[in-house]
Protein backbone atom coordinates (compact mmCIF):
# COMPACT_ATOMS: atom_id res chain seq x y z
CA UNK A 1 0.00 0.00 0.00
CA UNK A 2 1.26 3.54 -0.60
CA UNK A 3 -0.15 6.64 -0.53
CA UNK A 4 0.50 10.05 -2.12
CA UNK A 5 1.62 12.79 0.69
CA UNK A 6 1.02 16.60 0.48
CA UNK A 7 2.77 18.16 3.26
CA UNK A 8 1.73 22.05 3.06
CA UNK A 9 4.00 24.71 3.97
CA UNK A 10 3.35 24.36 7.42
CA UNK A 11 4.66 21.06 7.90
CA UNK A 12 8.31 22.41 6.32
CA UNK A 13 8.72 25.03 9.40
CA UNK A 14 6.69 25.32 12.54
CA UNK A 15 5.17 22.20 11.96
CA UNK A 16 8.27 19.71 11.24
CA UNK A 17 7.82 17.39 13.97
CA UNK A 18 3.88 16.59 12.66
CA UNK A 19 5.90 15.68 9.16
CA UNK A 20 8.97 13.11 11.06
CA UNK A 21 6.32 11.65 13.54
CA UNK A 22 3.66 11.21 10.45
CA UNK A 23 6.44 9.65 8.06
CA UNK A 24 7.70 7.67 11.46
CA UNK A 25 4.55 6.12 12.12
CA UNK A 26 3.55 4.89 8.65
CA UNK A 27 7.40 3.66 7.84
CA UNK A 28 6.64 1.49 11.28
CA UNK A 29 3.07 0.41 9.99
CA UNK A 30 4.74 -0.43 6.74
CA UNK A 31 2.53 1.32 4.73
CA UNK A 32 4.52 3.83 2.12
CA UNK A 33 4.14 7.47 1.99
CA UNK A 34 5.56 9.38 -1.27
CA UNK A 35 5.59 12.97 -1.45
CA UNK A 36 3.95 14.60 -4.27
CA UNK A 37 6.45 16.22 -6.17
CA UNK A 38 6.96 19.81 -6.97
CA UNK A 39 3.86 20.36 -5.11
CA UNK A 40 2.46 24.09 -4.15
CA UNK A 41 0.73 25.96 -1.52
CA UNK A 42 -2.96 24.88 -1.52
CA UNK A 43 -4.04 28.77 -1.39
CA UNK A 44 -5.12 28.35 2.25
CA UNK A 45 -8.06 30.61 3.52
CA UNK A 46 -6.60 33.78 2.50
CA UNK A 47 -5.76 33.62 -1.20
CA UNK A 48 -9.79 32.80 -1.19
CA UNK A 49 -10.03 36.21 0.15
CA UNK A 50 -8.44 37.72 -2.88
CA UNK A 51 -9.23 35.85 -6.11
CA UNK A 52 -11.46 32.89 -6.47
CA UNK A 53 -10.47 31.89 -9.93
CA UNK A 54 -6.58 31.58 -9.03
CA UNK A 55 -7.21 30.19 -5.63
CA UNK A 56 -9.01 27.01 -6.80
CA UNK A 57 -6.68 27.36 -9.80
CA UNK A 58 -3.43 26.40 -8.49
CA UNK A 59 -5.00 24.44 -5.64
CA UNK A 60 -5.96 22.26 -9.11
CA UNK A 61 -2.87 22.25 -9.89
CA UNK A 62 -1.66 19.80 -6.70
CA UNK A 63 -4.86 18.07 -7.67
CA UNK A 64 -3.65 17.48 -11.16
CA UNK A 65 -0.18 16.23 -10.33
CA UNK A 66 -1.49 13.75 -7.63
CA UNK A 67 -3.50 12.51 -10.80
CA UNK A 68 -0.34 12.55 -13.01
CA UNK A 69 1.86 10.69 -10.69
CA UNK A 70 -1.17 7.72 -10.67
CA UNK A 71 -2.53 8.66 -6.98
CA UNK A 72 -6.20 8.10 -6.05
CA UNK A 73 -5.82 9.27 -2.49
CA UNK A 74 -4.00 11.97 -1.54
CA UNK A 75 -3.15 12.65 2.08
CA UNK A 76 -3.34 16.04 3.41
CA UNK A 77 -2.16 16.21 7.30
CA UNK A 78 -2.61 20.03 7.53
CA UNK A 79 -6.35 21.17 8.45
CA UNK A 80 -6.57 23.93 6.35
CA UNK A 81 -4.70 21.71 2.73
CA UNK A 82 -7.44 19.45 3.57
CA UNK A 83 -10.01 21.21 3.94
CA UNK A 84 -9.01 24.17 0.72
CA UNK A 85 -8.46 20.65 -1.06
CA UNK A 86 -12.04 19.08 -0.40
CA UNK A 87 -13.28 22.08 -1.18
CA UNK A 88 -11.85 22.59 -4.49
CA UNK A 89 -12.97 18.90 -5.23
CA UNK A 90 -16.43 19.58 -4.09
CA UNK A 91 -16.30 22.94 -6.45
CA UNK A 92 -15.29 21.78 -9.37
CA UNK A 93 -17.27 18.50 -9.19
CA UNK A 94 -20.80 21.11 -8.35
CA UNK A 95 -19.91 23.62 -10.60
CA UNK A 96 -19.51 22.81 -14.63
CA UNK A 97 -19.06 26.56 -14.87
CA UNK A 98 -15.68 26.63 -12.52
CA UNK A 99 -14.38 23.71 -13.98
CA UNK A 100 -14.46 24.69 -17.88
CA UNK A 101 -12.90 28.00 -16.03
CA UNK A 102 -10.12 26.51 -14.18
CA UNK A 103 -9.77 23.96 -16.87
CA UNK A 104 -8.45 26.52 -19.23
CA UNK A 105 -6.47 28.19 -16.67
CA UNK A 106 -4.99 25.28 -15.82
CA UNK A 107 -4.09 24.20 -19.48
CA UNK A 108 -2.01 27.25 -19.97
CA UNK A 109 0.67 25.10 -17.97
CA UNK A 110 -0.14 21.39 -20.00
CA UNK A 111 -1.98 20.19 -16.98
CA UNK A 112 -5.31 18.57 -16.49
CA UNK A 113 -7.61 17.74 -13.82
CA UNK A 114 -9.82 14.72 -14.38
CA UNK A 115 -11.43 14.59 -11.07
CA UNK A 116 -10.19 11.35 -9.98
CA UNK A 117 -8.25 11.97 -6.47
CA UNK A 118 -9.84 11.72 -3.25
CA UNK A 119 -8.35 14.19 -0.66
CA UNK A 120 -8.13 12.21 2.59
CA UNK A 121 -6.76 13.11 6.14
CA UNK A 122 -4.02 10.91 7.70
CA UNK A 123 -6.09 9.99 10.92
CA UNK A 124 -9.07 8.77 8.14
CA UNK A 125 -6.74 6.81 6.91
CA UNK A 126 -5.32 5.29 9.69
CA UNK A 127 -8.77 4.53 11.63
CA UNK A 128 -10.91 3.41 8.71
CA UNK A 129 -8.64 2.01 6.05
CA UNK A 130 -5.62 0.74 7.68
CA UNK A 131 -7.54 0.30 11.08
CA UNK A 132 -7.24 0.41 14.46
CA UNK A 133 -7.22 -3.05 14.99
CA UNK A 134 -4.18 -3.28 12.83
CA UNK A 135 -2.52 -0.56 14.47
CA UNK A 136 -3.27 -2.02 17.93
CA UNK A 137 -1.41 -5.35 17.23
CA UNK A 138 1.52 -3.38 16.02
CA UNK A 139 1.72 -1.20 18.99
CA UNK A 140 4.96 -1.74 21.36
CA UNK A 141 3.41 -0.40 24.52
CA UNK A 142 0.45 0.51 26.07
CA UNK A 143 -0.24 4.28 26.97
CA UNK A 144 -1.13 3.52 30.49
CA UNK A 145 -3.84 5.77 31.17
CA UNK A 146 -2.39 8.29 29.72
CA UNK A 147 -5.32 11.17 29.47
CA UNK A 148 -5.59 13.05 26.84
CA UNK A 149 -7.93 15.80 25.09
CA UNK A 150 -8.89 14.70 21.61
CA UNK A 151 -8.82 17.99 19.90
CA UNK A 152 -10.04 17.84 16.32
CA UNK A 153 -10.49 21.25 15.58
CA UNK A 154 -12.51 22.90 12.86
CA UNK A 155 -11.83 22.11 9.07
CA UNK A 156 -11.10 18.34 9.53
CA UNK A 157 -14.95 18.05 10.42
CA UNK A 158 -16.26 20.71 8.72
CA UNK A 159 -18.15 22.47 6.39
CA UNK A 160 -19.47 19.13 5.27
CA UNK A 161 -20.01 15.44 7.00
CA UNK A 162 -16.58 13.46 5.73
CA UNK A 163 -15.19 10.72 7.83
CA UNK A 164 -16.51 12.04 10.78
CA UNK A 165 -19.12 13.94 12.63
CA UNK A 166 -19.28 17.47 11.91
CA UNK A 167 -19.30 18.46 15.53
CA UNK A 168 -18.80 15.38 17.67
CA UNK A 169 -15.95 13.24 15.86
CA UNK A 170 -14.74 10.70 17.44
CA UNK A 171 -12.01 8.77 15.76
CA UNK A 172 -9.23 9.72 17.83
CA UNK A 173 -10.99 8.61 20.93
CA UNK A 174 -11.38 5.62 19.89
CA UNK A 175 -8.00 5.08 18.34
CA UNK A 176 -6.41 6.17 21.61
CA UNK A 177 -8.31 4.48 23.85
CA UNK A 178 -7.91 1.06 21.89
CA UNK A 179 -4.20 1.96 22.66
CA UNK A 180 -4.49 2.05 26.65
CA UNK A 181 -4.95 5.41 27.12
CA UNK A 182 -8.36 7.64 28.67
CA UNK A 183 -10.11 9.97 26.56
CA UNK A 184 -11.03 13.23 28.73
CA UNK A 185 -14.17 14.84 28.22
CA UNK A 186 -13.28 17.59 26.15
CA UNK A 187 -16.62 19.04 24.60
CA UNK A 188 -14.83 22.03 23.07
CA UNK A 189 -13.00 19.14 20.97
CA UNK A 190 -14.35 21.18 17.24
CA UNK A 191 -14.21 24.67 18.56
CA UNK A 192 -11.95 27.11 16.36
CA UNK A 193 -8.44 27.81 17.85
CA UNK A 194 -8.59 31.49 15.82
CA UNK A 195 -5.88 30.31 13.61
CA UNK A 196 -4.68 33.54 11.45
CA UNK A 197 -6.21 35.82 14.01
CA UNK A 198 -3.72 35.90 15.84
CA UNK A 199 -1.79 38.28 14.17
CA UNK A 200 -4.58 41.08 12.79
CA UNK A 201 -7.35 40.19 16.59
CA UNK A 202 -4.55 38.72 18.73
CA UNK A 203 -6.89 39.78 22.20
CA UNK A 204 -10.15 37.32 20.28
CA UNK A 205 -7.71 34.54 19.13
CA UNK A 206 -6.21 34.37 23.10
CA UNK A 207 -9.43 34.08 24.57
CA UNK A 208 -10.25 31.17 22.00
CA UNK A 209 -7.47 29.67 23.18
CA UNK A 210 -7.58 30.17 26.79
CA UNK A 211 -11.19 28.75 26.29
CA UNK A 212 -9.52 25.50 24.81
CA UNK A 213 -6.66 25.44 27.67
CA UNK A 214 -9.33 25.96 30.24
CA UNK A 215 -11.63 23.09 29.36
CA UNK A 216 -8.50 20.44 28.78
CA UNK A 217 -7.05 21.37 32.05
CA UNK A 218 -10.71 21.17 33.60
CA UNK A 219 -11.10 17.86 31.95
CA UNK A 220 -8.11 16.74 33.87
CA UNK A 221 -6.00 16.09 30.61
CA UNK A 222 -2.67 15.52 31.06
CA UNK A 223 -2.14 16.32 27.17
CA UNK A 224 -4.00 17.85 24.37
CA UNK A 225 -4.18 16.09 20.81
CA UNK A 226 -4.35 17.71 17.48
CA UNK A 227 -4.28 16.74 14.27
CA UNK A 228 -3.45 20.78 12.89
CA UNK A 229 -0.48 22.19 12.59
CA UNK A 230 -2.22 25.31 13.48
CA UNK A 231 -3.83 24.46 16.17
CA UNK A 232 -0.53 23.35 17.69
CA UNK A 233 1.27 26.12 17.07
CA UNK A 234 -1.90 28.62 18.46
CA UNK A 235 -2.33 26.00 21.47
CA UNK A 236 1.50 25.75 22.41
CA UNK A 237 3.32 28.23 21.96
CA UNK A 238 0.59 31.01 23.21
CA UNK A 239 0.21 29.68 26.83
CA UNK A 240 2.60 32.35 27.92
CA UNK A 241 0.95 35.52 26.63
CA UNK A 242 -2.90 33.55 27.77
CA UNK A 243 -1.02 33.32 31.30
CA UNK A 244 -0.48 36.92 31.20
CA UNK A 245 -3.82 37.90 29.66
CA UNK A 246 -6.17 35.86 32.37
CA UNK A 247 -3.70 35.32 34.79
CA UNK A 248 -3.23 31.71 34.61
CA UNK A 249 -0.76 29.22 34.99
CA UNK A 250 -1.46 26.90 32.12
CA UNK A 251 1.49 24.43 30.90
CA UNK A 252 -0.16 22.03 28.88
CA UNK A 253 1.90 19.46 26.70
CA UNK A 254 0.40 19.65 23.45
CA UNK A 255 0.71 16.88 20.95
CA UNK A 256 0.60 15.54 17.51
CA UNK A 257 -2.04 12.79 17.51
CA UNK A 258 0.62 10.86 15.11
CA UNK A 259 3.43 11.77 18.52
CA UNK A 260 1.64 9.70 20.83
CA UNK A 261 0.73 7.01 18.14
CA UNK A 262 4.59 7.04 17.56
CA UNK A 263 5.07 6.37 21.01
CA UNK A 264 2.51 3.89 21.33
CA UNK A 265 3.93 1.99 18.10
CA UNK A 266 7.64 2.46 19.72
CA UNK A 267 8.85 4.76 17.23
CA UNK A 268 12.20 7.06 19.31
CA UNK A 269 11.34 10.37 20.53
CA UNK A 270 13.54 11.95 18.28
CA UNK A 271 11.90 10.38 15.34
CA UNK A 272 8.67 11.90 16.37
CA UNK A 273 10.36 14.83 16.79
CA UNK A 274 9.16 15.13 20.10
CA UNK A 275 11.99 17.40 21.54
CA UNK A 276 10.62 19.97 18.75
CA UNK A 277 7.91 20.44 21.07
CA UNK A 278 8.27 23.90 23.88
CA UNK A 279 6.40 21.86 26.45
CA UNK A 280 7.15 18.40 26.60
CA UNK A 281 5.13 15.69 27.82
CA UNK A 282 6.09 14.83 31.61
CA UNK A 283 3.48 11.89 31.92
CA UNK A 284 5.26 8.91 32.22
CA UNK A 285 4.61 6.29 29.99
CA UNK A 286 5.22 2.27 30.40
CA UNK A 287 8.15 0.79 28.42
CA UNK A 288 8.14 -0.30 25.27
CA UNK A 289 8.41 -4.04 25.01
CA UNK A 290 11.23 -4.97 22.39
CA UNK B 1 -26.64 59.13 10.75
CA UNK B 2 -26.51 57.19 7.69
CA UNK B 3 -29.04 57.86 4.71
CA UNK B 4 -31.14 54.40 4.35
CA UNK B 5 -32.43 54.44 0.63
CA UNK B 6 -36.17 55.82 0.43
CA UNK B 7 -37.59 53.24 -1.11
CA UNK B 8 -37.54 49.61 -1.06
CA UNK B 9 -35.36 48.51 -4.50
CA UNK B 10 -33.80 52.00 -4.96
CA UNK B 11 -30.32 52.14 -4.30
CA UNK B 12 -27.91 54.76 -4.20
CA UNK B 13 -25.18 54.15 -7.45
CA UNK B 14 -21.60 53.35 -5.15
CA UNK B 15 -24.29 50.80 -3.08
CA UNK B 16 -25.71 49.15 -6.49
CA UNK B 17 -21.98 49.01 -7.78
CA UNK B 18 -20.71 46.80 -4.60
CA UNK B 19 -23.89 45.21 -4.68
CA UNK B 20 -23.09 43.87 -8.49
CA UNK B 21 -19.69 43.01 -6.98
CA UNK B 22 -20.49 41.25 -4.59
CA UNK B 23 -23.58 39.31 -6.48
CA UNK B 24 -20.78 38.45 -9.10
CA UNK B 25 -18.63 36.97 -5.99
CA UNK B 26 -21.20 35.19 -4.52
CA UNK B 27 -22.49 33.89 -7.98
CA UNK B 28 -18.70 32.41 -7.80
CA UNK B 29 -19.49 30.26 -5.01
CA UNK B 30 -21.79 26.74 -6.08
CA UNK B 31 -25.11 27.02 -3.73
CA UNK B 32 -24.06 30.80 -3.22
CA UNK B 33 -27.76 31.61 -4.54
CA UNK B 34 -29.23 30.30 -1.60
CA UNK B 35 -28.72 33.39 0.46
CA UNK B 36 -32.07 34.30 -0.45
CA UNK B 37 -33.15 31.27 1.98
CA UNK B 38 -32.05 33.18 5.28
CA UNK B 39 -34.74 32.40 7.49
CA UNK B 40 -33.09 35.58 10.10
CA UNK B 41 -33.00 32.37 12.83
CA UNK B 42 -29.45 33.58 14.26
CA UNK B 43 -28.36 30.10 14.44
CA UNK B 44 -24.91 31.40 12.80
CA UNK B 45 -24.41 34.37 15.49
CA UNK B 46 -25.22 31.92 18.16
CA UNK B 47 -22.64 29.08 17.19
CA UNK B 48 -19.84 31.49 15.96
CA UNK B 49 -17.32 31.49 18.60
CA UNK B 50 -16.24 34.97 17.74
CA UNK B 51 -18.95 36.74 17.18
CA UNK B 52 -19.13 38.37 20.50
CA UNK B 53 -16.05 40.14 19.25
CA UNK B 54 -17.76 41.64 15.29
CA UNK B 55 -19.96 44.65 15.58
CA UNK B 56 -21.90 42.89 13.40
CA UNK B 57 -23.30 39.43 13.79
CA UNK B 58 -23.13 36.78 10.58
CA UNK B 59 -27.59 37.22 10.47
CA UNK B 60 -27.08 40.64 10.47
CA UNK B 61 -24.68 40.58 7.53
CA UNK B 62 -27.63 39.09 5.58
CA UNK B 63 -29.82 41.47 6.70
CA UNK B 64 -27.93 44.07 5.65
CA UNK B 65 -27.63 42.68 2.06
CA UNK B 66 -31.32 42.35 1.85
CA UNK B 67 -31.70 46.36 3.14
CA UNK B 68 -28.81 47.32 0.82
CA UNK B 69 -26.40 48.73 2.80
CA UNK B 70 -23.26 46.29 1.60
CA UNK B 71 -21.48 49.37 2.34
CA UNK B 72 -22.18 48.93 6.07
CA UNK B 73 -20.84 45.38 5.96
CA UNK B 74 -17.74 46.18 4.07
CA UNK B 75 -16.63 48.96 6.71
CA UNK B 76 -17.57 46.58 9.77
CA UNK B 77 -14.80 43.92 11.37
CA UNK B 78 -17.06 41.39 10.72
CA UNK B 79 -15.93 39.81 7.57
CA UNK B 80 -12.52 39.77 8.96
CA UNK B 81 -12.85 38.07 12.26
CA UNK B 82 -14.53 35.03 11.09
CA UNK B 83 -11.38 32.23 11.06
CA UNK B 84 -13.52 30.05 8.67
CA UNK B 85 -14.22 27.45 11.20
CA UNK B 86 -17.44 26.53 9.25
CA UNK B 87 -19.92 26.24 12.53
CA UNK B 88 -22.47 28.18 10.52
CA UNK B 89 -22.33 26.79 7.49
CA UNK B 90 -22.60 22.97 8.99
CA UNK B 91 -25.73 24.44 11.23
CA UNK B 92 -27.67 26.79 8.93
CA UNK B 93 -31.09 25.18 8.32
CA UNK B 94 -31.11 26.14 5.31
CA UNK B 95 -28.02 25.29 3.70
CA UNK B 96 -26.27 28.44 3.58
CA UNK B 97 -22.75 28.69 2.94
CA UNK B 98 -22.14 31.02 4.90
CA UNK B 99 -18.29 31.45 5.07
CA UNK B 100 -18.13 31.02 1.94
CA UNK B 101 -20.27 34.39 1.41
CA UNK B 102 -18.15 35.83 3.73
CA UNK B 103 -14.98 35.11 1.46
CA UNK B 104 -17.12 36.55 -1.39
CA UNK B 105 -17.81 39.67 0.85
CA UNK B 106 -13.91 39.79 1.47
CA UNK B 107 -13.50 39.71 -2.22
CA UNK B 108 -15.70 42.18 -2.39
CA UNK B 109 -13.50 44.43 -0.32
CA UNK B 110 -10.80 43.84 -1.75
CA UNK B 111 -12.09 44.43 -5.64
CA UNK B 112 -13.38 47.96 -4.36
CA UNK B 113 -10.92 48.54 -1.48
CA UNK B 114 -13.41 49.67 1.23
CA UNK B 115 -12.13 48.24 4.35
CA UNK B 116 -12.66 48.99 8.07
CA UNK B 117 -11.19 52.18 9.67
CA UNK B 118 -7.80 51.67 10.97
CA UNK B 119 -7.89 47.54 10.70
CA UNK B 120 -5.33 46.62 8.61
CA UNK B 121 -6.89 43.51 7.37
CA UNK B 122 -6.56 42.63 3.69
CA UNK B 123 -2.64 43.52 4.04
CA UNK B 124 -1.96 40.06 5.75
CA UNK B 125 -4.16 38.35 2.90
CA UNK B 126 -1.92 40.42 0.50
CA UNK B 127 1.47 39.82 1.69
CA UNK B 128 0.38 35.77 1.72
CA UNK B 129 -0.77 35.93 -2.11
CA UNK B 130 2.91 38.19 -3.03
CA UNK B 131 5.09 35.70 -0.87
CA UNK B 132 3.13 32.43 -2.78
CA UNK B 133 3.27 34.09 -6.58
CA UNK B 134 6.82 34.37 -5.96
CA UNK B 135 8.19 31.11 -4.21
CA UNK B 136 4.30 28.66 -5.31
CA UNK B 137 4.80 27.85 -1.41
CA UNK B 138 4.34 29.86 1.89
CA UNK B 139 6.60 30.75 4.44
CA UNK B 140 4.80 31.39 7.76
CA UNK B 141 7.27 33.31 9.46
CA UNK B 142 8.25 35.73 5.82
CA UNK B 143 4.69 35.94 5.95
CA UNK B 144 4.87 37.71 9.58
CA UNK B 145 7.94 39.79 9.55
CA UNK B 146 6.40 41.20 6.00
CA UNK B 147 3.18 41.89 7.88
CA UNK B 148 4.73 43.24 11.01
CA UNK B 149 7.61 44.86 9.64
CA UNK B 150 4.82 47.05 7.68
CA UNK B 151 1.99 47.45 10.25
CA UNK B 152 3.25 46.72 13.86
CA UNK B 153 7.14 46.69 14.34
CA UNK B 154 6.42 46.93 17.79
CA UNK B 155 4.47 43.53 17.71
CA UNK B 156 7.57 42.36 16.25
CA UNK B 157 9.67 42.93 19.28
CA UNK B 158 7.23 41.24 21.27
CA UNK B 159 7.52 38.20 19.14
CA UNK B 160 11.02 38.14 19.32
CA UNK B 161 11.46 35.89 22.91
CA UNK B 162 8.97 33.16 20.89
CA UNK B 163 10.55 33.28 17.40
CA UNK B 164 13.92 31.93 18.99
CA UNK B 165 12.12 29.46 21.32
CA UNK B 166 10.54 28.21 17.84
CA UNK B 167 14.03 28.89 16.31
CA UNK B 168 16.04 26.84 18.81
CA UNK B 169 13.50 24.05 18.46
CA UNK B 170 14.75 24.16 14.45
CA UNK B 171 10.61 25.14 13.83
CA UNK B 172 11.59 28.14 11.90
CA UNK B 173 12.75 27.61 8.09
CA UNK B 174 15.43 30.00 6.73
CA UNK B 175 14.66 30.44 3.29
CA UNK B 176 11.37 29.81 1.99
CA UNK B 177 11.68 26.48 -0.36
CA UNK B 178 10.99 27.74 -4.27
CA UNK B 179 9.01 24.66 -6.50
CA UNK B 180 10.22 23.94 -9.41
CA UNK B 181 6.58 24.90 -11.66
CA UNK B 182 6.71 28.93 -10.11
CA UNK B 183 7.06 29.23 -14.07
CA UNK B 184 3.09 27.20 -14.17
CA UNK B 185 1.54 29.56 -11.03
CA UNK B 186 2.98 32.20 -12.92
CA UNK B 187 0.89 31.15 -15.94
CA UNK B 188 -1.91 30.79 -13.71
CA UNK B 189 -2.24 34.30 -12.72
CA UNK B 190 -1.86 35.23 -16.49
CA UNK B 191 -4.61 32.96 -18.11
CA UNK B 192 -6.64 33.86 -14.69
CA UNK B 193 -6.21 37.69 -14.65
CA UNK B 194 -7.34 37.25 -18.14
CA UNK B 195 -10.29 35.62 -17.96
CA UNK B 196 -11.64 37.95 -15.51
CA UNK B 197 -11.95 40.67 -17.95
CA UNK B 198 -15.11 39.41 -20.01
CA UNK B 199 -16.60 38.45 -16.27
CA UNK B 200 -18.31 41.33 -16.61
CA UNK B 201 -20.58 40.20 -19.25
CA UNK B 202 -21.69 37.83 -17.42
CA UNK B 203 -25.40 38.49 -15.57
CA UNK B 204 -25.91 37.24 -11.80
CA UNK B 205 -29.14 34.98 -11.61
CA UNK B 206 -30.46 37.50 -9.20
CA UNK B 207 -31.73 40.72 -10.08
CA UNK B 208 -29.42 43.78 -8.46
CA UNK B 209 -32.42 45.52 -7.34
CA UNK B 210 -33.39 42.37 -4.88
CA UNK B 211 -33.64 44.24 -1.88
CA UNK B 212 -36.56 45.26 0.85
CA UNK B 213 -39.84 43.57 0.47
CA UNK B 214 -39.06 42.78 -2.77
CA UNK B 215 -35.86 40.81 -1.59
CA UNK B 216 -38.98 38.56 0.50
CA UNK B 217 -41.33 38.47 -1.71
CA UNK B 218 -38.79 37.08 -4.58
CA UNK B 219 -37.62 34.50 -1.98
CA UNK B 220 -41.43 33.35 -1.12
CA UNK B 221 -42.05 32.75 -4.85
Amino acid sequence: MEYLYYPGCSLESSGRAYDESLRAVFRTLGVGLRELEDWNCCGATMYMSVDETISLAISTRNLALAEQNGGRDLLAPCSACYTVLLKTNRFLRESPDLKAKVDRVLGETGLRYGLSVAVRHPLDVLVNEIGIETITRAAKRRLGGLVFAPYYGCQIVRPERGFDHCEFPESMDRLFERLGATCAYFPLKTRCCGAMLMTMFPDVCLRLIKDLLECAVESGAQCVLTTCPLCQMNLEAYQKPVNKAFGTSYEMPVLYFTQLLGLALGCTEEELGLPRNLIPLKAALPAAAA
Amino acid sequence: MKTAPPIPGALPTSERQLRATFLEQAHLVPGGERISRCLQCGTCTGSCPVSYAMDISPRMVIALFRAGQIGEILRSRTIWICASCYMCTTRCPQGIKITDILYALKRTAQETSLYPERVPVYRLSQSFVRIVNRYGRNQEMLLLLLYYLRENPLQLLRMMPLGWALWRKGRVALLPSKIKGVAAIRKILAASKALELPREAEKPPYDETMVGYAAVEKARS
